[in-house]
């Protein structure tokens, strides 16, 4: 019996198609809190709390949206929506907040933010500080905005959430589901379903992952489901065989060495971030711009690789970093550098049957380093390029230049010209002018919606001249 | 003061009411159209198919393949439509075209017992097309003389005698796009049949009588054999007001022919595809300017994108060249108005309805030529500002114009604006790689339906025995808190506690003959039909407290649900005993309430008249900084004074604000549609059709400091207790952030920098400007200063 336990109760997955996602499956249950707005976790008005793994408590409430990810994926899990935390009669703390302060207008996005601004309410380690020293984007009470960053508003124009977000106090001590964060989260269940001829299995080890991709190498793959959702819901794929890979044990190892960090493929963005806590500062810079909270519970660093994208936000940082990939098969493991793993437009080094199995980073890090990224939208948005730094200079001169480029070629790139117009040259406005005009000339930029080619040719140049001048303030250098 | 305007002391209006329906938003019990269909048995799912040309001849439809699809129920075409093939009301929309007018048009529609089976059936449906040649950017369609509708001519003063005779004169063109609505919820209908072959259907609408209508002829059978009910709307923004109607119509007729409960619902990238948008334009102009700053003449014809037929796009240019005035007195103004037709989604309704495109040609104008004139933005402006006494272009004084300068000079002072610039001029002179700079921008906005017909509204007052009211009105709620007020305007009228009052969902059973709840108007016009309906209650229910209380019923209050005469020491009855005493006296407890707007007319062939009840008004101050490495930016702050007259409800007309000036800034630096131009396989292809790829204002978005005030003392004789319109208005305060962008960018050059801005005013488009900014040429405006 294949059941999630919502609000309380278990619910059976039996017989619902492999496809369908918790959205729809919430929606069929008549449980029509959560809405679907989008349909590629870009709206978060079907956002629900799932009990995951915590940092820093056994449990966490993790805000995902639900109309990506399979409802077979959820298997023996537990989930709260918008109806579980409070009735219209007896209002959740979050809700009154959103209530009273005006934060619902139309009202459709509303369910979705409630839940998001609830998974940050119950976040274990969020204190109140008194003087937040860091910019608009942390209330009082210790809230980050950035929970809410993948949720979207058409009618309040924000300023009513983000007043009830801020007024939040802490949970009150018989909050049962602030009780329930100090107990650990359900397992992972292995899972096989078999529906109108679609089957999605969810594996309890690695070999048995291995196993099935030597046999059926081409399975759908899915961690979070962030990439595979929208292929699903917006392109009307529909793959036979989905096996999910987000919980095995294996691919979830964190390991911070004196010579490297290694990270598990199948750990989350969100995960990463609050491991690391800032000890890879050109990763805290890239996480918050990568896409939404929302999607970062999700998404995990493994699938940002594997689906082998030009602009995925994740290469051009580890490409600076010069990290490398372990792939996994049948046949054994290998190390793979991430300079060499791209080879066309979503066409990696990656063999079908293998699986990404972690990231791994060298150390001693560069001391100057920086993750640039262009988009419209300040966050949550795609890139229209991004570019990642690590800069060494010893004594004036440029010993060590890694940079890393995405969405100006088919793939993810090294900058490599302008590594070599870099390094050996004293580091002065002059090299760095010279090495911008070399930077604006690498990859083969295009026209698109997101931005036009010279613009994008324009923005490597600009970014390595900004990459200086912040560098020179970073030192009290005047410019 | 008229009756209609005064409030009583103590009145519920007037009170900052959080959403009525607030505890069903934040808990998900709020239903939507869509939410219904999991509580109705064996229903039916509708799946389009869409064109993949911007324009074709069908020469073949096939329809058979899909009905070899498990699942598949009936396919939907045009020889189904037993009444006229017509989604609109100007029959220029066929339900089912013979010819795909624009990339996604929806051809013909599949239904499925589950929405995967139509899905896979609407695949299986093969159409053959002759592809047609195609027009796809408002320049296009110019350059062949591809129009559609009436064109408009709208003439005061002499502008060629003024033009010759001013000593500053400039032109040039300026092409601006659209916006998409992105209502959070995409449109959705599920219809069914009721008893007695009775059509219902549940729209998520702003025109339910339009949709009624629509239906109706699309069935052929008279309209009090359909009925339409809205709940509520996950957001419309004007993009309800005409879309939904086709979609009802389809829902309606598949549930006609299979006799089971028909669900259609767009998904994202359908509802994108398929529906229609804010207009973009295309402007020239010319304007003159004495030596004072003073804007003598303009002349400027303004070409509204209208996609491929005829929609909304008429009024939506009438109001266009209505608005281009802004707030500014222009003595001489020929404006001439014209609808491009273009193998697009049809252009439609979005708050604002052609306003905000007019007035964002002045305000580019006059932020343009500023540099030019050695005038300060914010100077330039305000000594243009209308007096008391002027008249519009069109014919109609200016009533309150001095609520502009009052507005203006309370951001001035509340904003700190003047240390705020002086700091700005430090920050500037001290940065290179950062630049900021501060604009104010004034909106005028005209309150009523061009067309003075629509200046109509109901309401449906039920008192019932135990004393509890039921009110149920034309507008239709899509967030904008329009049942809120309308609980307060009955819960004052009647003298009863809010409590007492309960409201039921929009449906053409009750209120017929609705207009759409549009053009700010929905609280003017439902608020006056309410409390029309209320009073003539309240009329009778005084007669039968008189005869009880033992005094005249002209002396009976009615107050927080106590009846009393006009002493403090008389005695009192509770709202509940009268009700039951009227009862008993054969007192008719229920009324039908009625509003027109008077005084308004309208010659819409001479563009003369005085179109308006009101203007709104308001003043807003925008803050921003822009990274000379890259044209981001950020906005740090906004102060804003709005005038809503009295306020009804100052919490919802607040938020109206806020949310109205971030939608404006979206649409005017953001929100970027952008179709495929080139004439490859994909010509006419919206290449921004999804969340991910047209990005809305998210919290990253929001001023850092918001400031909003409602301007006080601002009374308005002709409205509902003394109330102004807020939907649309301060949408247009939003001019504010674009122009400090140009002003930013502007900064990156030599003073007196004059800087054209592409719209919206992306980080790209913004990067181009400070860098033709910073390489210190002087544009001339457009095509070239005179």
């Amino acid at each position: 019996m294949t059941t999630i336990k919502v609000n309380g109760r278990d619910a059976g997955l039996d017989g619902v198609p492999v496809h369908t996602t918790v959205l729809d499956w919430l929606r069929d249950r008549g449980l029509t809190g959560a809405k679907e707005g989008c349909a590629e976790g870009e709206c978060g008005a079907c956002s629900v709390l799932v009990a995951r793994p915590g940092v820093d408590s056994p449990t966490q409430w993790t805000a995902i949206n639900a109309c990506l990810i399979p409802a077979a994926s959820l298997d023996g899990q537990e989930i709260v929506t918008s109806e579980g935390l409070g009735k219209s009669t007896e209002l959740h703390p979050v809700q009154q907040e959103m209530a009273v302060r005006g934060g619902s207008q139309c009202g459709f996005c509303t369910p979705g933010f409630v839940c998001s601004m609830a998974a940050e309410y119950y976040r274990s380690d969020r204190t109140p500080s008194a003087a937040e020293s860091c910019e608009h984007e942390h209330g009082p009470n210790g809230f980050d905005l950035h929970a809410l960053s993948g949720n979207l508003c058409r009618c309040t124009g924000y300023r009513p959430i983000r007043d009830a977000a801020y007024a939040l106090g802490e949970p009150p001590a018989d909050d049962t589901l602030a009780a329930r964060r100090s107990s650990p989260p359900p397992p992972p269940v292995a899972t096989r379903l078999t529906v109108d001829g679609a089957e999605f299995i969810r594996p309890a080890t690695l070999p048995e992952v291995l196993d099935l991709l030597a046999e059926c190498p081409e399975a759908q793959i899915v961690a979070g489901s962030t990439d595979a959702g929208v292929e699903i819901n917006i392109r009307g794929l529909r793959p036979p065989l989905v096996v999910a890979v987000d919980r095995l044990a294996e691919l979830r190892e964190f390991d911070f060495r004196a010579d490297e960090v290694r990270i598990g493929a199948a750990l989350t963005l969100s995960e990463i971030e609050r491991l690391l806590a800032g000890r890879v500062p050109l990763l805290a810079q890239l996480f918050p711009q990568f896409a939404s909270r929302l999607i970062r519970n999700g998404a995990t660093i493994g699938g940002n690789l594997g689906t082998g994208s030009p602009i995925g936000d994740t290469p051009p940082a580890l490409l600076a970093l010069d990290a490398s990939l372990v792939l996994a098969s049948t046949r054994g493991e290998r190390v793979v550098a991430l300079a060499e793993y791209f080879t066309g437009y979503r066409q990696t080094l990656k063999e079908p049957d293998e699986l990404i199995r972690s990231i791994v980073v060298p150390l001693p890090l560069a001391p100057m380093t920086a993750f640039h990224k262009i988009a419209k939208r300040r966050f949550d948005d795609i890139s229209s390029v991004a570019i990642g730094y690590a800069v060494d200079v010893v004594d004036g001169v440029v010993l060590q230049a890694r940079v890393g480029l995405g969405g100006v070629a088919a793939t993810p790139l090294r900058a490599r010209a302008t590594e070599d117009a870099l390094i050996g040259r004293p580091w002065t406005e002059q090299t760095v002018r010279e090495a911008s005009e070399v930077l604006a000339g690498e990859g083969t930029p295009m026209d698109d919606h997101r931005a036009s080619s010279a613009y994008r040719s324009a923005m490597l140049g600009q970014s390595l001249l900004r990459f200086y001048a912040q560098h020179l303030a970073a030192e009290g250098v005047s410019a | 003061m008229s009756s209609l305007s005064l409030r009583p002391e103590n009145s519920i209006v007037g009170l900052p009411l959080p959403h009525e329906s607030a505890a069903l938003h934040v808990t998900g019990e709020a239903l939507y159209t869509d939410d219904l269909v999991i509580r109705t048995h064996d229903v039916l799912h509708a799946w389009p198919v869409q064109s993949p040309h911007a324009h074709a001849r069908i020469l073949d439809l096939r329809v058979k393949p899909a009905y070899d699809v498990p699942g598949v129920v009936r396919v939907l075409t045009s020889e189904d439509v037993p009444g006229v093939n017509d989604a609109g009301v100007k029959h220029d929309e066929p339900l089912f075209p013979s010819e795909a007018m624009f990339h996604g048009h929806a051809i013909c529609w599949v239904l499925g017992e589950t929405l995967e089976a139509a899905r896979l059936g609407a695949l299986a449906v093969e159409v053959e097309y002759e592809e047609l040649p195609s027009l796809v950017t408002v320049r296009e369609a110019i350059a062949v003389g591809n129009f559609q509708g009436i064109g408009r001519h709208l003439e005061n003063g002499d502008v060629e005698a003024a033009l010759a005779a001013a000593p500053h004169v400039f032109e040039g063109e300026f092409e601006f796009a659209g916006q998409e609505h992105f209502y959070l919820e995409t449109n959705s209908a599920l219809a069914l049949i009721d008893e007695g072959g009775q059509i219902f259907v549940q729209s998520s609408t702003q025109h339910p009588s339009e949709t009624q209508e629509i239906i109706a002829h699309v069935l052929g059978v008279a309209s009090h054999a359909v009925t339409v009910q809205c709940l509520r709307m996950g957001g419309g923004f004007g993009g309800k007001e005409m879309q939904p109607h086709g979609f009802a119509a389809i829902a309606a007729l598949g549930a006609t022919l299979t006799g089971r409960p028909v669900r259609l619902r767009l998904n994202r990238t359908q509802d994108v595809t398929m529906t229609g948008k804010r207009h973009g334009f295309h402007s020239s102009w010319r304007v003159g300017f004495d030596d004072e700053g003073h804007l003598v003449a303009l002349d400027a014809t303004l070409t509204a994108d209208g996609g491929w037929s005829l929609d909304l796009s008429e009024p939506v240019l009438a109001r266009a060249m209505c608005h281009i005035d802004n707030g500014y007195s222009i003595p001489n103004v020929r404006v001439d108005g014209r609808i491009a037709k273009t193998n697009k989604t049809s252009q439609t309704a979005f708050r604002g309805f052609g306003g905000p495109q007019g007035m964002l040609v002045i305000e580019d104008v006059l932020g343009r030529c500023a540099p030019l004139l050695g005038y300060d933005a914010m100077e330039l402006r305000r000594r243009n500002f209308y007096q008391s006494g002027d008249s519009t272009p069109y014919g109609m004084p200016v009533r309150h114009a001095e609520r502009l300068e009052a507005c203006w000079s309370e951001v001035l002072s509340e904003g700190d604006i003047e240390r705020r610039k002086t700091e700005i001029e430090e920050f500037n002179a001290t940065q290179p790689h950062l630049k900021r700079a501060i604009a104010m921008t004034p909106v005028k906005f005209g309150i009523s339906f061009n067309l003075t017909a629509f200046n109509q509204a109901g309401a449906l007052v039920h008192v019932y025995k135990d004393g509890s009211v039921l009110i149920n009105h034309g507008g239709t709620e899509m967030g904008q808190g329009l049942h809120t007020k309308m609980l307060q305007v009955a819960a004052t009228t009647l003298g009863v506690p809010l409590a007492r009052v309960r409201l039921a969902p929009t449906r053409t059973d009750k209120v017929p003959n609705t207009s759409a709840t549009a053009a700010s108007s929905g609280a003017d016009l439902n608020g006056a039909a309410i409390k029309n309906a209320c009073e003539q209650i309240r009329t009778r229910l005084e007669q039968v407290a008189g005869g009880k209380l033992g005094i005249g019923a002209h002396d009976v209050r009615f107050v927080d649900g106590r009846v009393r005469g006009l002493t403090f020491d008389s005695a009192s009855l509770s709202w509940e005993e009268v009700v039951h005493a009227a009862y008993f006296q054969r007192v008719q407890l229920w009324a039908a309430g009625f509003y027109r707007t008077e005084g308004l007319h309208w010659d819409a062939n001479a563009m003369r008249g005085e179109p308006f009840k009101y203007f709104a008004y308001g003043v807003a101050a925008s803050e921003v900084e822009v990274d000379g490495f890259t044209g981001a930016y950020t906005l740090r702050q906004v102060d804003i004074v709005h005038d809503v007259g009295d306020s009804l409800s100052p919490l919802i007309d607040i938020g109206q604000i806020e949310g109205g000036f971030v939608q404006g800034a979206g649409w005017l630096t953001l929100e970027d549609l952008r179709w495929d131009e080139s004439n490859g396989p994909n010509r006419g292809r919206l290449a921004t059709q999804a969340a991910s790829t047209y990005k809305l204002p998210s919290l990253s978005e929001m001023p850092e400091v918001f400031n909003v005030r409602l301007l006080e003392k601002a009374h308005e004789d002709g409205a509902v207790y003394g109330s102004k319109a807020v939907g649309e208005p301060p949408l247009m305060l939003a001019f504010s952030v674009r122009e400090a962008l140009r002003q930013a960018a502007a900064a990156f050059g030599p003073a007196g920098t004059s800087v054209d801005l592409g719209c919206p005013a992306t980080p790209e488009a913004v990067y181009w400007a400070l860098e033709k900014a910073r390489a210190g040429s002087t544009s001339p405006t457009g095509v070239g200063g005179v």
